[in-house]
């Protein structure tokens, strides 16, 4: 589903002392199938952003358009159960969601709530614990006896079920272990190609960003600081750190390599394989000279 | 946030009224709401509304925060003037709507009734407008101290109350959290059937429950590990204290006092 925002802004408490402006003149699309990462200082509007996404805010001034669904501040939104079985949201520590007695009636809490039929439901819970990677032994285990990361994937599993066009990851992997970071991520990635999602992923991590995204957004103080190419806005180090920003290691390293040595490496969102690759090349270059 | 929680809310500010003694508001506005029960005509109910309406103005405090927390009880008040219009048949006939007589004793007694209970509401309401909750529960943990001789915990209900006081905006965000989280997943808080909104409030109830016990815990372990053991020779970081400032109010709150029992018939 395309995703537009058309100058969106949205104020807390409008109208009091305490009003609060969260989102200014937002404006930008995302094509269907696209994986999107949000990046931003805190503060800067990222989960006021995705909690337009399906509905759960509506936006003071200006559109927001999902797929056929239209969300503006004058029309009270219907259909929002609909655009909600369409969006599914992995908010930050899903973990906090979790309430029933099972496993398996948790995660069905959310394909039960859009009328999802009976056998379908445990075909999708099967299959919703394998991509989180838990084997079938959880089903019956109650959610609170878990291990956080556990309670995380079981979490995240929960909003999987519900088939989503769209998945809204708000900092999916924050308080993990390095590697549970790296596994989780993976399998959103995966997810994201397997099922033709369209992703958008909020995060603080530059690393993430730069892997897995097609497309950058930066926000910051509830604006469009810059947007584009991973490649593109994450080589703008001066850009960057004016927001409090950082650019990736990667990049950060490649700078580095090039000054010291005098070299021209460019940054093309290539793997740490590919760089050494391109950075012998370069050294065996250079001894062909002398 | 929710923009109900303007109600009772503190709002800052520097005024006389700030600036008082907690326990002196308390006070002084324990001892108002038995003496408004004394006025009993025209002049002791206008000594008592003028140093009502005098300590909101010094107050400073936005006439709309006022207004706002009045809110709920605007219809206590005209139930009451209205139900005593109706049933008291005192004094002479003032007019006649359809076949009802509405007498003159009615209407003096609604509007008396219904005078103390404002008048009531907006003192207390405005020791929370211009008190912050520690304050309170500091004046209050002061106010109580002689209980300790009978092993009274003192401390610890003050404890108590400012710990309830402190986490009431930090459960509010994660109701809003956990219901945002649940209404992704389909749950429909607003419509529906009754049966189904009240089931619909299961999934919210359950995870909020244990966030706030795990967050006790945790808040029981931080205070333990930062030496916390009772308020056995604790300290404070603000005394409480009791300035001139206090004594004049304490002296023209006797004036009024008086004043009432020279009017009242």
């Amino acid at each position: 589903m395309d995703i537009t925002f058309e100058n969106v802004s949205y104020i807390y408490q409008q109208h009091s002392p305490f009003a609060h402006k969260a989102i200014d003149q937002l404006s930008f699309h995302i094509p269907s199938g696209t994986f999107v990462a949000i990046v931003g200082h805190t503060g800067s509007g990222k989960s006021t952003l995705i909690q337009h996404l399906n509905g759960l805010v509506q936006p003071t001034a200006g559109k927001v358009k999902i797929g056929d669904f239209e969300l503006t501040a004058e029309k009270k939104p219907k259909h929002l159960k609909q655009l909600r079985s369409k969006v599914g949201v992995v908010f930050q520590y899903p973990e906090h969601q979790l309430f029933e007695e099972t496993v398996a009636k948790d995660i069905s809490f959310g394909p039960k709530n859009f009328g999802v039929g009976d056998s379908e439901i445990q075909r999708r819970v099967t299959e919703a614990l394998q991509a989180v990677g838990l084997s079938a032994d959880y089903v019956e285990r109650s959610p609170f006896d878990l291990s956080g990361g556990q309670m995380r994937r079981v979490a995240i599993a929960g909003v999987l079920a519900t088939k989503p066009n769209v998945l809204v990851l708000d900092e999916p992997t924050a308080g993990l272990d390095p590697r549970g970071q790296k596994e989780m991520m993976e399998m959103f990635y995966e997810r994201h190609r397997s099922e033709q999602l369209t992703t958008i992923l909020v995060t603080h991590s530059m690393e993430d960003a730069v892997t897995y995204a097609d497309h950058v957004i930066i926000l910051n103080k509830g604006s469009k600081y810059m947007e584009g190419k991973p490649e593109e806005v994450f080589v703008q180090k001066e850009a960057l750190q004016q927001v409090q920003l950082d650019v990736p290691e990667m990049v950060a390293f490649i700078n580095r390599w090039n000054e010291k040595f005098h070299t021209k490496l460019p940054f093309t969102k290539q793997s740490e394989r590919e760089l050494a690759t391109a950075i012998t090349a370069v050294l065996k270059g250079g001894k062909s000279h002398e | 946030m929710n923009n109900a929680m303007v109600i009772g809310q503190y709002v800052p500010g520097n005024s006389v009224v700030h600036r008082l003694d907690p326990r002196t508001k308390i006070t002084i506005i324990f001892i108002f709401v038995f003496v408004v029960f004394l006025a009993n005509n025209v002049w002791s109910y206008t000594i008592l509304t003028v140093f009502a309406l005098l300590s909101m103005i010094t107050s400073r405090v936005p006439l709309r925060f006022v207004l706002k927390g009045l809110t709920p009880v605007w219809f206590l008040i005209i139930f009451t003037f209205l139900l005593h219009v109706i049933i008291t048949k005192e004094g002479d006939v003032v007019f006649e709507i359809f076949t009802f007589q509405v007498y003159s004793g009615g209407l003096i007694q609604g509007f008396a009734i219904s005078m103390r209970f404002f008048l009531l509401i907006l003192v207390t309401s405005l020791l929370t407008l211009t008190t912050t909750p520690i304050e309170i529960t500091d004046a209050i943990e002061s106010m109580l101290q002689p209980l300790k001789k009978v092993k009274f915990p003192v401390h610890e209900l003050a404890l108590m109350m400012s710990i309830s006081l402190r986490f009431i905006p930090t459960l509010l965000q994660e109701t809003d959290k956990i219901s945002k989280a649940q209404a992704s997943r389909g749950v429909d808080f607003r419509t529906g059937k009754l049966k189904d909104r009240i089931q619909a409030v299961v999934p919210l109830l359950v995870p909020l429950f244990v966030s706030a016990f795990k967050r006790a815990e945790e808040l029981a372990m931080a205070m333990e590990a930062r030496g916390y053991q009772g308020g056995e020779g604790r300290t404070k970081l603000r005394e409480l204290k009791f300035t001139k400032l206090d004594v004049g109010i304490y002296i023209l709150f006797i004036f009024v006092i008086l004043g009432l029992f020279f009017t009242r018939n």
